[in-house]
């Protein structure tokens, strides 16, 4: 575009040598192109649909769907729609996608610290790992988890108990569910105000001298401990227990959704991890040097002054990698895990025959999920942002 | 990962062409020398390569005859092996010419989809496979319990039926491949697996103690199984209809592979000989070359003897059952060759 800004004053001659008028007669002749294209295009696979009889539109997003899915975060049976059945795909590729980033994040974090740490075995650990683990494909990995470490567990009946509320088979781990009774909104709502009057506590006891944490820690348990006191212990729980075939009542973390975070987090914390050693050693060694002069304690020279600069380095690649995790989970259509690839571009897809109109939502949605993570790191960047004064 | 390209190949073909898929697929299919038949992955009696590492099975034979119908040599095909989840996606686009993947005919795949099923070369109903040391010695037994299942099947929703019909519950987990579902159920991910009753005989050949499981006695669907074809070219799909009844009607007419050379010089049956091309004009209808249908039978066989080579013998042992001729108690049957 800006190779195509006028370049000098504009001339009085007729309005065709402008060259804005030029440049901007190109631009939309070369949008029209593509447009056309792309709608050729469109009309071509109509033609060819309407040729071959086969059915196209999303009126089949409100049919009943008419098989079962394992793992949903909502509401779901066989008679839902097709549309909920998408939602059920998509909420369970938002959720691995997002466990995965926090694990990847978390993890990325240390090991990359550790990478630089004074201490030769550490130092070494996390390099193995590094090396290891982002230079074998991420297929396999999944496979790793998912066939060599998770299917060899016992079945249901030999399942490996934890002090016989949590149970390791090779249906996956059972733990038991919390089942809110009354008054457990008035508990959310008091661990709220707790959490708001904390900071506010921390904010309030900032300048002034002695310890802060006790306050904060008081009015953070002050609100939610007078509500247990005043309707009991809001909270039951659900624990699994062995039925004929499989484990019933509290949840399961499936072992198809084990592998996937397992296998999704360990290789992007591999990533992460040699991106905030960039960032680490993109900070001046002098700046570490000034902070230690000034007698800041090591553990508050990397929290206070080295990773906030290292910060800015590291963003813009982590963006990227958050978004590689989100796009590299539709891997789970390999493994059984119910996301919105398997679900959705795989059953959807095979009964209604659509296929132009799944795989279409299917990619608008990934582009969709990847803009808003995009959008949000870019808005997180912007504060991280050297403030020029 | 090439699956997904061809896949993508598959949808792109779709959305930019019309000229592999508008034209008359007979000439299209002569021109290229060899007919594009897709075939399962692998399920023992249907297709699956054999030692040699040539395709074989009923599903496989068909279109061996398709390709001694159209060319006069059974040898003339190119199988590609195709997951549940890509079949119809490849059918549409042109990927190939005809589709026999133990597949069921269903209504909404024959008229939604833009397919025309050719016929049934194989009437199935869908079963269980349970360990036998679960003591579970009906379907109505299995409230609660974990099921292996294909994706993008008749099966997973049939599943879904039964269980919804008797009040049950069951937790579905699918796979894409019939081989990896096998597997997640040998390994004890699934308490049951689910899948034709054919596909349960041949797949228990492969688990490994195949003497610890048993096939429950419920039949819980219909699975009339057959080729389809891409709607919209009539004579294509008389073709391979055609092919089919030829196989069935041979049969009937005790035509085998052995012995049809000699009977179309002395058969004195109308019938026959109307079938066999030595009076009228059943090939030239079609398209087909006079004697075509005494090169699928002289080439691939009859029915029935396709089915002992495929399913009737060792290891399988499949009866007859539903796929006998409808003069000996079965449902096969061809219209009259007249």
């Amino acid at each position: 575009m800006a190779a195509l800004d006028p370049i000098g004053p504009p001339r009085r001659a007729s309005s065709w040598r402008s060259p804005r008028l030029r440049a901007w007669l190109l631009q939309a002749a070369l949008l029209a192109a593509v447009l056309g294209a792309v709608a050729l295009m469109f009309g071509n696979a109509l033609d060819n649909l309407a040729r071959q009889g086969i059915a196209s539109g999303f009126g089949f997003l409100s049919q009943p769907a008419g098989f079962g899915i394992e793992t949903t975060l909502i509401e779901y049976s066989e008679t839902s729609s097709y549309g909920r059945a998408f939602l059920v795909g998509l909420l369970n590729t938002l959720l691995v996608s997002a466990i995965g980033i926090v694990l990847a994040t978390v993890l990325g974090f240390v090991i990359g610290v550790a990478r630089l740490s004074p201490n030769a075995l550490i130092r070494g650990w996390a390099y193995a790992y590094v090396e290891l683990i982002r230079n074998v494909p991420l297929l396999l990995q999944i496979f790793f988890w998912y066939f060599a470490v998770l299917r060899p567990l016992p079945g249901p009946r030999e399942a490996i108990s934890l002090f016989d509320v949590a149970f390791l088979s090779n249906r996956g781990l059972q733990l038991p569910k919390p089942l809110p009774e009354d008054g457990f909104g008035w508990l959310v709502a008091a661990l709220a105000l707790g959490v708001v009057a904390a900071l506010l506590v921390a904010r309030w006891r900032r300048d002034g001298a002695g310890r802060r944490w006790p306050w904060t820690l008081a009015a953070l348990l002050l609100p939610p401990a007078a509500v247990v006191l005043a309707v009991g212990w809001p909270l039951a729980w659900s624990v699994p227990e062995l039925s004929r075939f499989n484990f019933h009542g509290g949840m399961t973390l499936t072992p198809e959704f084990v592998a996937l975070v397992l296998a999704l987090s360990l290789y992007t914390a591999s990533f992460i991890a040699e991106i905030v050693r960039a960032g680490l050693q993109s900070v001046r060694r002098g700046q570490r040097e000034a902070a230690l002069a000034l007698a800041l304690p090591p553990r508050l020279v990397l929290r206070k002054v080295v990773l906030p600069q290292a910060m800015r380095v590291i963003v813009p690649p982590l963006t990227n990698q958050y978004l590689n995790l989100t796009k590299n989970s539709s891997l789970a259509a390999a493994i059984a895990y119910p996301d919105l690839v398997s679900v959705f571009a795989g059953t959807v897809l095979n009964q209604t025959g659509q296929a132009v109109e799944v795989i279409s939502i299917t990619m608008a949605v990934y582009l969709a999920i990847s803009l808003a993570i995009a959008a949000l790191m870019a808005w997180y960047n912007r504060r991280q942002a050297l403030v020029e004064r | 990962m090439a699956k997904r390209c061809a896949f993508s190949l598959a949808l792109l073909t779709l959305l930019g062409s019309s000229v592999a898929v508008a034209g008359p697929t007979l000439d299209a299919v002569k021109q290229r020398g060899y007919l594009k038949c897709g075939v399962s992955q692998g399920l023992a009696g249907f297709s699956t390569p054999n030692q040699q590492g040539e395709w074989t099975g009923l599903d496989v034979d068909y279109c061996r005859a398709l390709a001694a119908a159209v060319f006069g040599d059974a040898g003339k095909v190119r199988f590609t092996p195709l997951s549940a989840k890509e079949r119809f996606t490849a059918l549409q686009s042109g990927e190939v010419d005809i589709l026999s993947r133990n597949t069921t005919w269903t209504a909404s795949r024959d008229t939604e989809l833009g397919f025309d099923f050719v016929g049934v070369s194989f009437y199935d109903g869908q079963g269980f496979m349970v360990r036998k040391d679960l003591g579970v010695k009906s379907a109505r037994e299995l409230d609660g319990a974990t099921i292996c299942a294909n994706a993008g099947t008749t099966t997973e929703l049939n599943i879904a039926d039964y269980f919804r019909t008797h009040g049950m519950k069951y937790r579905p987990v699918v796979f894409e491949k019939s081989d990896e579902t096998v597997a997640a159920y040998d390994a004890g991910r699934c308490d049951v697996y689910t899948t034709d009753r054919s596909g349960l005989y041949a797949q228990r050949v492969k688990l490994k103690n195949p003497d610890a499981h048993v096939i429950l006695p419920e039949v819980i669907s219909k699975e009339p199984l057959g080729p389809l074809v891409r709607q919209g070219d009539p004579q294509w799909f008389d073709i391979a209809k055609w092919t089919l009844y030829v196989l069935i009607g041979a049969e009937e007419l005790g035509l085998t592979s052995a012995n049809v050379e000699q009977q179309r010089k002395s058969s004195q049956n109308p019938e026959v000989r109307r079938l066999l091309g030595a009076e009228g004009s059943f090939g030239q209808a079609l398209g087909l070359p006079a004697d075509w249908a005494l090169q699928v039978v002289r080439q691939v066989g009859n029915y029935g003897e396709i089915f002992q080579r495929n399913l009737g013998g060792l290891p399988l042992n499949i009866e007859r059952g539903q796929n006998a001729l409808w003069t000996q108690g079965g449902l096969m049957y061809a219209p009259p060759f007249r």
